[in-house]
């Protein structure tokens, strides 16, 4: 991890403590918890897309195994919230494994078009065979760490942002390290990198996996939230979702998916006062920076630091 | 150390290479040498697995390896350049040589992401042997540069940096000197004497300078129209008859 890194996370980590004295209202928490949820799917997209060069249109299926299995690990087995998360990790990485052996093994965009089918019946199934079926059930164990429930809104915020923190650190680690060189590697010369005698499907298969269990804490962390699920907050509508949080916050660094999740997630709010009009206003700023901000705000934004520090000096 | 037989390889209709056979010996500077379109970059992909020959086989130390991955080969200890170079271009110096360190360590995914001891004691090997190498390059003090921003000289030798990072026997150099000056070609020529004098690692290399050819190499094979044409010391290559027509074409009648 390089010390711009740290200092960002270290920024990132106070505000983090400090979220309960800057919002108070308890909308805009409800909003902040979101964000944090989005962003840790957001952030696996990110490393796929920038590193492996691939796409997956089927994160929100991932998402969705976060969410189902983790509520039914804790509503029918009893068992304790951070257990039922990690089953549902393990659950989510065998179902990336799967999908991911057949489709890496081909060049092109297999996977994309293997995780937009994946993602379809990942929803009918939850749809057909989900406790609740279309209407999704309730009474979902809130999150808890060590027998503590933790229902305040804050403290929820604290831990969303929490496990996102760990999951920068693990991501920054692992892009700094043997790896993460390998991933950014495969995206500048794949010629290269098998002279270098590096395993190009494995390494592809892994960040899918690496992907997928993000995409699954995310969605663990959020049934424990809300306590009540259905299927339609797993469609392919929010896969594309976090396609666009990253798109948008740039896929060259972990940093463009955190920014990208809390201006989708925003977005809409920010929108209210065009009433009607904000699904207009939200797709004409959608559109409007992927034809001028291509790379991704991040990436830009530190260009233009950089630039500026070097004038100066 | 490295055996060519009987290689051949259609494009289409075109005969790249044409029942080819030749060897390297072991510790030798070796040089594939011919006019353009003979084959030389055709030989270079199929020996370090690119693509698979028609016919023939590619051995090294006694095994075939002619069929295997490039990755696979690249793991026997066989490296390459490339004459389009495929450096890492958004990556500094030092991550590039770091890559060609890949093989040679082990850290996986989660041991990484949580920064292990282990993880630490291999990535600190790894720097150390990576700055070596950058030294020896002449490359050390351009380590935190983006590879893409270095002047194409040491774009050509970073690519070496990064092969000799594997820690390759076999070291496969594809046109290094094109795009050199003068000064640049000669220190290039010189610092592949000196990685096979100094480490040991025997070198095949495809070449247009001639200059740089016939001062360096031990042993040359020619090619011409995917046939060789003629083999030897270097002495022997620039007197044959043969060697000198392809170069500077057949006497033909006037018209």
């Amino acid at each position: 991890m390089t010390r711009e890194h740290g200092i960002a996370l270290l920024i990132l980590a106070a505000l983090v403590l400090a979220i309960p004295s800057i919002v108070t209202d308890s909308y805009v928490m409800t909003l902040m918890i979101f964000s944090g949820i989005n962003a840790i799917a957001a952030i696996g997209l990110c490393i796929l897309m920038g590193s492996a060069g691939q796409v997956s249109l089927g994160q929100a299926g991932f998402y969705g195994i976060g969410a189902y299995a983790s509520s039914v690990l804790s509503q029918s087995f009893g068992l304790p919230v951070p257990a039922c998360m990690a089953g549902a990790a393990i659950v989510s990485a065998l179902a990336a494994v799967i999908l991911a052996v057949p489709s890496l093994r081909l060049k092109g965009h297999y996977l994309a078009v293997a995780t937009l089918g994946f993602g379809e019946i990942v929803y009918i199934v939850l749809n057909e065979f989900g406790p609740g079926g279309p209407s999704g059930f309730g009474d979902i164990p809130p999150l808890s760490f060590a027998g503590v429930a933790i229902t305040e809104p804050a403290h929820v915020a604290w831990t969303v942002w929490g496990f996102l923190l760990l999951v920068l650190v693990f991501s920054l680690n692992l892009l700094n390290a043997r790896p993460g060189r390998a991933l950014r590697a495969l995206h500048g010369s794949e010629t290269a990198c098998s002279a270098m005698g590096l395993d190009i499907v494995r390494l592809k298969i892994k960040v899918f996996v690496l992907s997928a269990v993000y995409a699954s804490i995310a969605g663990s962390l959020y049934a424990h939230y809300v306590t009540f699920i259905s299927p339609s907050s797993f469609s392919f509508f929010h896969s594309v979702l976090l396609l666009m949080m990253v798109v948008l916050g740039g896929i060259t660094t972990v940093w463009g998916g955190v920014i990208g999740a809390v201006i989708i997630t925003l977005l809409p709010e920010t929108l209210k006062s065009f009433e009607e009009l904000d699904v207009l206003a939200y797709g004409l700023i959608l559109t409007l920076s992927l034809l001028f901000l291509r790379r991704g705000i991040v990436p830009i934004v530190i260009d233009k630091f950089r630039s500026s520090e070097r004038g100066h000096a | 150390m490295l055996d060519i037989r009987n290689i051949t390889k259609v494009f289409g209709g075109l005969r790249a290479l044409d029942d080819v056979s030749f060897s390297v010996p072991a510790q030798s500077v070796s040089a594939l040498i011919g006019p353009n379109g003979a084959g030389k970059t055709t030989m270079m992909n199929i020996i370090s697995g690119m693509f698979p020959p028609d016919e023939g086989s590619v051995s090294f130390n006694q095994d075939v390896i002619s069929g295997l991955a490039p990755a696979a080969i690249a793991r026997r200890g066989l490296s390459r350049t490339f004459q389009h170079l495929e450096l890492f271009g958004e990556m500094t110096v030092l991550e590039n040589v770091l890559v060609g360190r890949y093989i040679k360590s082990r850290s996986g995914f989660v041991a990484s992401g949580l920064r292990l001891p282990s993880v630490r004691a291999e990535e600190k090997e790894n720097r150390e042997r990576s700055l070596d190498i950058l030294a020896s390059i002449g490359l050390a003090e351009k380590r935190e540069e983006r590879a893409a921003n270095l002047p194409l000289g040491e774009q050509r030798i970073l690519e070496i940096g990064r092969a000799l990072a594997t820690e390759p026997t076999l070291l496969l150099l594809d046109e290094p000197a094109a795009g050199l000056n003068i000064r640049e070609t000669r220190d290039l020529g010189e610092m592949i004497v000196r990685l096979n004098a100094d480490r040991g690692i025997t070198i095949l290399l495809v070449e247009h300078d001639m200059d740089l050819v016939m001062r360096i190499s031990t042993a040359i094979t020619v090619l011409n129209f995917g046939q060789k044409i003629a083999s030897g010391k270097p002495s022997d290559i620039q007197r044959n008859p043969d060697v000198i027509a392809a170069y500077l074409g057949d006497e033909e009648p006037p018209c």
